[in-house]
């Protein structure tokens, strides 16, 4: 921990320097780390029930209440093509704003964990090769290495936003 | 100091479409010969209002010629000039115009100057027009200024603000910009009154100014600029060379003498036209060489969107009422939080007491909440005079409009939505029912038809009626035309009802002839599909040679629904109240299967399609068999089906949430809401529904 600590202030000291720092929250899928913009998260909070939304894809777990407004909330693993696991304890969702073309809205991710938040300068991002992962590389943004560990940073506008959408739309025309 | 004039810019269009609407009620008030007082009063000051508006915004274009109006409206006012129909008339005509310019200004788009410059140029004719006794008085003014300006090359302008002009919001700034636009302009600053430093107040004007502005400039365009400040500071204003003071008074009171002076010198009016003639030319040009401040292109985008949004004015009582109300339940909060610290037994009955408060108070919350956004309904009657009026006279009928209940409120989106109906069905009314006065003499009626509108409350609906004393509808003309038209067959037996339904088919016009006004054929049908879509329904009452009635029944507001919440497995849905016609336990003999996919319930003499919600929505039942759970039958777009669903749970009013503005929309689905658990459950959409359970049966066959 005082590792990560010292590396903070000293990508602190790069803020001063150039201020082309980003701030990103990682959290835990799999065995894989990935990070969001911090500026896009509206908060964290812990599993609970949703009401499903009939004839959706299966990723999309349902809407929920978040102090009156209906959130629709995405699970990432089956977003992914992830095995889907049992939800735990530790599974949280991270509610994110998402900024479309024309409005922004409000989504919420189901996680395995979160982990932690980076200082990320944007001259050590890389662009993400063409990896054949599952996870298709149009909703990576780039990746970073922190510690020794690489962080894949998704593009959450792309991601949550007209792709998925379009997703949903196709689905349901089959 | 520089503001972003823009984002007054809405505040100013939702005011100035309010005065217009104003001057034209007013108008369409007005008694030819005999016009109310306070009524062109009204009309002279949204004229007036707008004319300030525009040019403070740079609108020249729209102050040019609201400033045509203005004159002619003040002449009325004066008492100079008759109230005339042709005066009327071109007034309401001016008022469209203006309407035209502002929506082409708040839309950036270009005005349509052809047409403003021909009623500017018929509004000009008026005011000089030989036969008035006011186009003297007119040109007088405009000849006391340029007479004086003829002996003077300038004029100096002595401009003693009271201290208090800048909380006012005005800017000598812009009342000097103003000027230095119209000739060469120098400016003396007079600083003797200016305090010690320790005693100044940054809020306060303590200066004044001495003004030399050279070159030909009428004083009507100089005390144009000051008009709104006109009570806030000293004005003098004196013309260079000339002997004799002219101060804004004394130019008013020299118009007033020189109007009979003007009168007894017939000769005089050739010069004075020609004075005027040669004015006009010069004042246009002054606007055009004015640089417009257009707003930077960037910004429209925004703007746009802004305007999209809508505003809503609110009174301030209101407004008053739902702070109190808060001011309430922070009480009541205060208090449950007090108690709630340490709670021992006795204190049980104080917290039930709390909470019932606390109930009462979120309810009131929510109603005054409601209540902001409810709106009289004279919103929307308030074209109909209008309407009524170029109708009657385009059709050569003479027709009394009675709005009643114009106080009755109803929610905003609602009123949007049922303008356009109301509108096609009044012209109906007075297209197809009231008849030419000489066939209502003949039928024993008096000549003027009437047309009522009424609007009223009656429990948790708007109810509209119109109502003609025109000549019904004729049911068997209906009946002929719609065998015609393959509507219905020549065998078939229908009721009342059910034929003046008919008129509600798309494609169905009776009117012999094709009017402009009305008989297209498009437009019913249209009609009570936007009132479906609200949530209303529409009926048809007539009697022939008697009149007919259309009553419309609105839901108070869309924000809140009466639902039915149903179980299926282990979800809830919300039915709306208003598309459920029965619910019932299901007998095995009655329902009956065709083709062994469709199921068909005999309900009575009619056999209504089973709709499993839990297959149209892929859910896990209870129980698959039909015996175990109900049929709820709910109708959408005049067809029924029966929903099956596992149980019925209670009825509650809902809050309507939309899943569109995080998600989007949802077939089947017309929104969601939170139940009293925190819960969300989704709303049915049925007649998504309906055309949902077809698709499924297509795939499954």
């Amino acid at each position: 921990m005082t590792e990560a600590a010292q590396q903070i202030t000293e990508s602190d000291i790069g803020i001063e320097v150039n201020g082309e720092t980003d701030q990103f929250l990682t959290f835990i899928m799999s065995t894989e780390e990935y990070g969001v913009d911090i500026l896009r998260v509206q908060e964290i909070r812990g599993w609970d029930s949703v009401t499903p939304i009939p004839n959706c894809p299966p990723y999309i777990k349902g809407v929920i209440n978040l102090r009156g407004t209906i959130v629709p909330i995405v699970d990432l693993r089956e977003r992914f093509g992830l095995e889907s696991v049992e939800y735990g304890p530790t599974t949280v969702v991270i509610v994110l704003k998402v900024i479309g073309e024309a409005s922004e809205r409000i989504m919420g991710i189901v996680v395995d964990a979160v982990s932690d938040v980076y200082n990320i300068k944007s001259e050590d991002m890389k662009p993400a090769p063409d990896f054949g992962s599952v996870v298709s590389i149009e909703f990576v943004s780039g990746l970073a290495t922190i510690d020794e560990k690489m962080l894949i940073i998704l593009d959450i506008d792309k991601m949550l936003n007209s792709n998925d959408i379009n997703a949903i739309a196709q689905s349901k025309t089959e | 100091m520089s503001i972003d004039m823009s984002q007054f810019y809405q505040t100013f269009f939702d005011e100035s479409f309010e005065g217009l609407e104003s001057m034209e009620s007013g108008l369409l008030g007005l008694d030819v010969g005999a016009a109310d007082e306070e009524t062109v009063n009204t009309i002279f000051r949204a004229a007036h209002s707008i004319k300030g508006g525009s040019a403070t915004f740079g609108f020249t274009a729209v102050a040019e010629f609201t400033h045509v109006m203005e004159t002619l409206l003040d002449e009325m006012r004066a008492g100079d000039r008759m109230v005339t129909e042709h005066a009327v008339d071109l007034l309401l005509t001016s008022v469209d115009v203006l309407r035209e310019m502002l929506t082409a200004v708040q839309n950036e788009d270009d005005i349509d100057s052809e047409r403003v410059t021909s009623v500017q140029k018929d509004l000009e004719m008026l005011l000089n027009g030989e036969e008035s006794v006011t186009a003297e008085t007119v040109s007088s003014v405009e000849s006391v200024s340029e007479e004086a300006s003829d002996h003077s090359s300038g004029w100096i302008v002595e401009f003693r603000p009271f201290d208090y002009l800048l909380k006012t919001g005005n800017d000598p700034v812009r009342l000097f910009r103003e000027l230095s636009l119209l000739g060469e302009y120098s400016a003396t600053v007079n600083t003797e009154n200016l305090p010690l430093f320790e005693d100044f107040d940054p809020e306060l004007s303590y200066l004044s100014w001495t003004i030399e502005l050279l070159g030909d400039v009428a004083i009507d365009s100089i005390n144009e600029i000051f008009e709104w400040v006109d009570d806030d500071c000293e004005l003098k204003v004196t013309a260079m060379n000339a002997q004799a003071e002219v101060s804004v008074e004394e130019v008013e009171s020299a118009v007033e003498s020189t109007v009979s002076e003007v009168e007894e010198k017939a000769e005089d009016k050739a010069v004075v036209e020609s004075n005027v003639q040669e004015l006009k030319p010069e004042k246009t040009a002054e606007v055009k060489a004015a640089p417009s401040p257009a707003p930077a292109p960037e910004k429209r985008g925004a703007k746009k969107a802004a305007t999209d949004q809508g505003s809503i004015r609110v009174g301030i009582d209101k407004v008053d009422a739902l702070i109190n109300m808060v001011g309430e339940l922070v009480i009541t909060q205060s208090m449950l939080s007090q108690l709630g610290e340490n709670i021992t037994p006795e204190k049980i009955e104080k917290m039930q007491d709390g909470l019932a408060q606390l109930e009462r108070n979120t309810r009131e919350l929510q109603e005054s909440v409601m209540r902001i956004r409810m709106l009289p309904i004279s919103f929307a009657f308030q074209r109909f005079p209008r309407m009524v009026r170029d109708l009657s006279q385009k059709l050569g009928k003479e027709i009394d409009l009675r709005l009643l209940g114009e106080q009755t409120e109803l929610d905003k989106t609602v009123m949007e939505k049922i303008g356009d109906p109301l509108v096609h069905l009044v012209r109906n009314s007075i297209d197809h029912g009231i008849e030419m006065p000489d066939d209502r003499e003949a039928a024993g009626k008096p000549r003027m038809g009437i047309v009522e509108l009424n609007a009223f409350h009656q429990g948790g609906n708007i109810v509209i009626e119109i109502d003609d004393d025109g000549k019904g509808i004729d049911k068997e003309v209906i009946r002929n035309k719609a065998i015609e038209k393959g509507v219905i067959a020549e065998t078939d037996v229908l009721s009342d009802e059910q034929i003046y339904d008919l008129i509600f088919a798309p494609g169905f016009s009776t009117a012999k002839e094709v009017s402009d006004v009305s008989g297209r054929g498009v437009g019913m049908d249209v009609v009570k599909r936007n009132i479906r879509e609200l949530g209303g329904t529409i009926e048809i009452k007539s009697e022939k040679g008697k009149g007919s009635k259309i009553t419309i029944r609105l839901p108070l507001t869309l924000a809140i629904l009466d639902g039915q919440l149903i179980r299926v497995g282990g979800d809830t849905y919300i039915v709306p109240l208003v598309s459920i016609i029965e619910s019932l336990q299901v007998r095995d003999e009655q329902v009956n299967g065709i083709a062994g996919q469709a199921e068909l319930y005999k309900l009575r003499d009619d056999y209504v399609p089973i709709v499993r919600l839990h297959d149209v929505f892929t859910l896990k039942p209870d129980s698959e068999k039909l015996t175990d759970g109900l049929i709820v039958i709910v109708e959408g777009e005049g067809s029924q089906v029966g929903l099956f669903v596992d149980d019925l749970l209670g009825q509650q009013q809902v809050v309507i949430k939309s899943l569109e503005t995080n998600f989007r929309p949802v077939e089947g689905v017309s929104g969601a809401t939170i139940l009293g658990d925190g819960t969300v459950a989704l709303i049915l959409d049925v007649v998504g529904l309906i055309k949902l359970s077809k698709q499924e049966r297509i795939k499954a066959a």
